[in-house]
């Protein structure tokens, strides 16, 4: 159960899209801005408030790649992996991330909570190749030791 | 209206929702996963494409008919697609037939038979699922699910439920419940439709067959069957008779042949739940108790109000179930016979049901620390021990129910199909018994096929307001309008599944709606050639309220 805190800002939420079935999308992604993830209680919660079917929410909520049920870092670095920025080399780059924060394919967040780690398809940038976002803050041109160098920076 | 040109034939249509529809009434069986009259279409399978004219492909079931169509069915371009759909559902399929639960009865299976596929060339890349065992009435097996979504349209659109859904996207997409929960930890009610539909073993009914036959092989104990209404008029489907005949006297035979001491008929408890519900419905209307009264004996629907809408579960009948009240009979009479009789006594109810598999293990089914009903096999579960007992049901010779327990009347026997509780209910309360009372009650309105009907029935001076519900979406339905004050009732019959227990979801899968109102005729039928009609007429049931009943009544047949 998750504090009630999360509950009324879903409620405010909710309130403003109006809680009807077509607004399940934008309802679960202002709750994903807020929190930095989806959390499943609330899911179940919005989908009750909507009035769909528990199932119903969760088959859309992952069928999107971009909803998480999983808490994310503070921050959230994007490795782009599409065509231009993976014969440009990404993968050295993300190799090197994955061992600088100790994370894999697998475990995408550092236990203290400071870091995700994802790949995409393709950020749209493919001039800048290879590139990265940290929160959404773009990074151009990226090398291995940029890369390292940059966490370096994030950690203070 | 018009007329369109099936590999070069005329054929006319009428009313047809979808050129599928035509197809089969020119008598060419085009193949489906996907598509069930009842749900809605959803065009995913592709299995029924047909090919113009002009080369274009679609599929029959999304297209409305035209005037002037011309189609083709079987060409080599449409054999070539059916195949290949096939060997690439085969490609990501558990194939492990011999050891599955459908073998014989799946669809696939049949259809890449039936379409002469012989080889399939891809590898499996698809990751192996757990099964979920956790139901007591229903398995899933992810593995053996091709995401043709008829249990996802069955559970949301005809129950109402909506606990199945698909999750994930392209090659991960599976079919699974809200946040992977196990089948228990759901709103799940058991009602077992999603299994009617599963063209493939990803959804069975639990299987119980192996204790039963350990305890019909043991010495020490006296294993008593009783057989539910809309067993007899389905099992034999699987036998190759008619669909919808009465085969009560060959299942008699055979379950005597499995080793079962006795046998009796749940229509006898249906009696018995005729005389309570009806004693229940007088008292609530003379005492100004909690109205309307909703019946019990589909434990599919208990789950469900008790569930969804707990404001409304005082208004549920104090009554067991037929299956309950007669297991509870049977086994208050091993214990007062226990002094002269050694062997324990088990009871296994045969049913068309698979929610009635949760139902004997709630604690109100227990009496004296004891199960009243020990197990309940399905229909299919039946057909299924009696031919691994090499026997074939249409090779034996009827025979009789044991006695006493073997006597029923006809509004016990009408239980099985939808507005059958009602009907029965009604025979016992309106006072007189002639041929045209009985017609009148029939032609009320309870019958049919609709999801909601609805009687008005003049009972002592008051017009009683009835509703009778086929299906559980339509009990949603329902008890949102009784809530919002729109409707008033005095006395609601719910059956969660379609058409009541003869479509439950532990009988045969049937192919048709036409099978389903053969199953329905076949039930009426028992009850026109019943001599005793009404539930009081039995004498029997004179016999245990003055016998075993006596002082005991409301512990045995009562749930509160």
């Amino acid at each position: 159960m998750l504090d009630k805190s999360y509950y009324d800002k879903a409620d405010e939420i909710i309130a403003q899209h109006g809680a009807d079935q077509a607004s399940l999308i934008p309802i679960i992604q202002d709750i994903q801005a807020e929190y930095r993830y989806l959390p499943l209680e609330l899911l179940s919660y919005v989908a009750g408030k909507i009035g769909i079917t528990e199932a119903k929410a969760y088959s859309v909520a992952t069928f999107y790649e971009n909803f998480s049920f999983e808490p994310k870092g503070k921050y959230v670095i994007k490795v782009c992996d599409g065509t231009a920025c993976h014969v440009r080399g990404s993968t050295p780059i993300l190799e090197r991330l994955y061992s600088e924060l100790g994370l894999s394919p697998e475990k995408k967040t550092t236990d203290d909570m400071l870091f995700t780690l994802e790949t995409v398809s393709c950020l749209g940038a493919c001039g800048l190749a290879p590139v990265m976002t940290v929160n959404d803050k773009v990074y151009p041109a990226m090398t291995p030791d940029a890369a390292a160098e940059l966490i370096q920076d994030l950690r203070g | 209206m018009g007329y369109m040109t099936i590999n070069n034939r005329r054929v006319e249509f009428t009313d047809e929702k979808n050129v599928l529809s035509v197809i089969r009434k020119a008598g060419i069986e085009l193949p489906t996963f996907c598509y069930h009259s009842e749900l809605s279409t959803y065009g995913a399978c592709r299995m029924c494409v047909v090919e113009d004219e002009r080369g274009k492909v679609f599929a029959s079931c999304s297209e409305v008919p035209r005037d002037g169509m011309t189609i083709f069915t079987n060409t080599p371009r449409l054999q070539h697609h059916r195949k290949m759909i096939i060997e690439l559902m085969l490609a990501s399929h558990d194939r492990d037939c011999t050891s599955c639960a459908k073998n014989g009865v799946c669809t696939l299976q049949a259809l890449a038979n039936q379409l002469n596929v012989s080889n399939v060339r891809f590898e499996n890349y698809k990751k192996e699922r757990p099964k979920d065992t956790s139901s007591d009435c229903i398995i899933r097996d992810p593995n053996k699910c091709i995401l043709c979504g008829d249990c996802v349209r069955m559970c949301e659109e005809i129950q109402g439920l909506g606990i199945l859904d698909f999750v994930s996207r392209g090659s991960k997409m599976h079919v699974t419940t809200a946040f992977d929960r196990p089948l228990s930890a759901t709103e799940c009610v058991g009602c077992g439709q999603c299994r009617i539909v599963c063209p493939t073993g990803a959804i069975l009914i639990k299987r119980d067959m192996d204790p039963v036959w350990k305890d019909l092989a043991d010495k020490n104990k006296i294993v008593v069957a009783q057989i539910a209404p809309a067993v007899r008029v389905a099992i034999g489907e699987r036998f190759g008779l008619p669909e919808g005949e009465n085969v009560i006297g060959l299942l008699v035979a055979a379950l005597r042949r499995l080793g079962f001491d006795r046998v009796y008929d749940t229509n006898f408890g249906a009696d018995l739940t005729v005389m309570e519900e009806s004693k229940e419905f007088q008292e609530r209307l003379a005492s100004g108790g909690k109205l309307p009264l909703f019946t019990s004996c589909c434990p599919a629907w208990v789950k469900y109000c008790e569930q969804k809408y707990p404001e409304f579960k005082d208004n549920l009948s104090t009554c067991k179930s037929p299956q309950e009240m007669f297991g509870a009979l049977l086994k208050e009479e091993a214990r007062a016979n226990a002094d002269k009789e050694s062997r324990k006594t088990v009871v296994v109810s045969i049913m068309p049901c698979s929610a009635k598999k949760a139902e004997i293990k709630r604690p109100e089914h227990f009496t004296a620390g004891e199960q009243d009903v020990d197990y309940v096999l399905s229909t299919v579960e039946v057909s299924r021990m009696i031919r691994e007992a090499g026997l074939d049901l249409s090779n034996l010779k009827p025979e009789a129910m044991d006695m006493p327990f073997g006597l029923a009347s006809g509004g016990g026997a009408i239980f099985g199909v939808t507005g059958g509780v009602t009907e029965a209910v009604l025979r016992r309360l309106v006072g007189s018994h002639g041929q045209e009372t009985l017609e009148f009650i029939s032609s009320t309105g309870i019958r049919g096929e609709d999801g909601i009907k609805e009687a008005t029935v003049n009972l002592d001076e008051r017009e009683v307001k009835i509703a009778v519900v086929n299906g559980l979406a339509s009990a949603g339905k329902l008890l949102e309008r009784i809530k919002a004050g729109e409707a008033y009732y005095d006395f609601v019959e719910v059956m969660a599944c379609k058409s009541g227990c003869i479509g439950g979801g532990g009988q045969p899968a049937w192919r048709s709606s036409k099978a389903k109102k053969s199953r329905a005729d076949g039930i009426y039928e028992v009850d026109r050639t019943s001599q005793i009609k009404i539930s009081n007429e039995n004498p029997i049931i004179e016999n245990v309220y003055n016998g075993i009943l006596k002082g005991k009544i409301h512990e045995l047949l009562h749930t509160r």
